[in-house]
């Protein structure tokens, strides 16, 4: 963990969810783009520069003024008025215009009704 | 050293193991050496005595995982809790301790259930992984005859109908754990060590990809390899009118990408009586090919034995941030 993740993490990532890590791997995973049109890509979904998707300190106002979730830090990061988990999923399927399976399956489960029986 | 033991070189000895490691390379795979400017790059990176390095500021790649955490430390959920809040994966892998789609298929509905309830607690892209692992379906662990066995006795027409049976018999596990593993709201399936019992294994992913593409448009599929070269334990396998055995990274990745993935995963093995800078040459020498005709992202495989990394159960984070940030900087990665 700490000789591969760790090392392989400080020295060439992105930064996941402290950046927009996640939102370059979304279009890599969900639309096969390279990296450098993943990149391009957010960045204008998101109005930054592609040098700013891997700034935590730029990435922190972004993702909090979008709702795209973030890092909790026992909620002096991202606090309870803002979305994570599944909840920034949804904010993230509407800002990146991709469909994401779990989103769409909620949907599809929160809106389920049964009749109610008198 | 490949083995994880730290030695001591000088700058000229360093030079000399990275021109003998692109060299080794374009011998063995028939590709081009490194420039003498990607050399040089390489030198400076590894005559450092820094401790750690790291590639240039808006370099950086996505990393992505083969199973996240290590099942020894709270539930399979906080694992990927602490991937994503901690270690800052890019995305996240669910896996079964097992790693393998037989024995996967077998657990799937309660795979489903945690898939289902780390979604909503997760928010980077979360998908499910293991191994096509055709050895599972042997005797005595599976119904086919053990090309293992036959093939010894000379009985080559036997291990080779074995092994195709064997290639149906994975490729409709992946494809029904993929089916299941979408019902619980997954996003990508990860086909990891592909090829590791040979070109019918390969086949096997190939397979399992091109049906799940055709049946999920949208679902992320990644594949990542058992190591550099497609071995021939049957030899005739064809996938796309292309023969596996023999495959590089190269042609690997071209036929990951017509068959539907959307990320692949080179894996380049460590020669462990050699020094981390030979088998960084080594390694951005086989998959550069690779990386240039890339038409998916190409995520090369960093991990113990593979990439450059020391083949040690605790890997040295120097060893392994001078791999990481060669292949960056050499290959123009996607991600690792």
């Amino acid at each position: 963990m700490y000789g591969q993740a760790v090392s392989h993490g400080v020295a060439s990532g992105m930064g996941g969810i402290r950046t927009a890590g996640d939102l370059v791997a979304r279009m890599q995973i969900t639309r096969g783009m390279r990296l450098t049109e993943a990149k391009e890509y957010v960045a204008g979904r998101l109005g930054v520069s592609t040098l700013d998707l891997s700034d935590p300190t730029v990435m922190l106002d972004v993702r909090k003024e979008h709702g795209l979730g973030g890092i909790l830090e026992s909620g002096e990061i991202t606090d309870v008025g803002d979305p994570l988990g599944i909840e920034a999923k949804f904010n993230i399927a509407a800002v990146l215009d991709v469909p994401i399976n779990c989103v769409t399956r909620f949907r599809d489960m929160a809106s389920r009704r049964r009749p109610v029986e008198i | 050293m490949g083995d994880g033991a730290l030695v001591e070189m000088t700058p000229s000895e360093i030079q000399a193991d990275l021109e003998a490691g692109t060299q080794a390379a374009a011998k063995r795979c028939k590709t081009p050496e490194l420039s003498s400017a990607e050399l040089d790059h390489l030198a400076e990176i590894f005559c450092s005595n820094s401790r750690f390095t790291g590639v240039d500021i808006g370099d950086e790649v996505v990393l992505s995982y083969d199973g996240c955490g290590s099942q020894d430390l709270g539930t399979r959920i906080n694992d990927l809790q602490y991937y994503e809040q901690y270690l800052c994966a890019d995305s996240l892998e669910l896996y079964h301790h097992d790693y393998s789609y037989k024995p996967a298929k077998a657990v799937t509905a309660f795979e489903q259930v945690v898939m289902r309830q780390a979604q909503f607690v997760t928010t980077a892209p979360l998908g499910y992984g293991a191994m096509p692992d055709l050895g599972l379906y042997t005797v005595p662990d599976g119904p086919v005859p053990n090309w293992s066995e036959l093939l010894p006795l000379g009985k080559i027409d036997e291990s080779r109908a074995a092994q195709e049976a064997a290639v149906e018999l994975a490729a409709a596990d992946i494809v029904f754990v993929a089916d299941e593993m979408v019902e619980a709201g997954i996003e990508f399936i990860d086909l990891d060590t592909s090829g590791a019992a040979g070109d019918a294994d390969f086949l096997a992913a190939l397979l399992a990809i091109e049906r799940i593409r055709a049946r999920h448009p949208d679902l992320g599929i990644q594949i990542g390899m058992a190591g550099e070269f497609v071995l021939g334990m049957h030899g005739e396998l064809e996938y796309d009118g292309v023969r596996l055995a023999g495959l590089w990274p190269l042609d690997q990745m071209r036929l990951a990408a017509r068959a539907g993935a959307t990320i692949f995963g080179p894996a380049i093995n460590v020669n462990t009586g050699r020094s981390i800078a030979w088998n960084v040459a080594r390694t951005l020498t086989i998959a550069k090919p690779c990386c240039d005709a890339a038409t998916i992202p190409v995520h090369l495989n960093g991990g113990m034995g593979v990439g450059g990394v020391p083949m040690h159960v605790v890997p040295a984070g120097d060893a392994t941030c001078r791999a990481s940030r060669a292949a960056v900087d050499i290959l123009r990665l996607d991600g690792l």
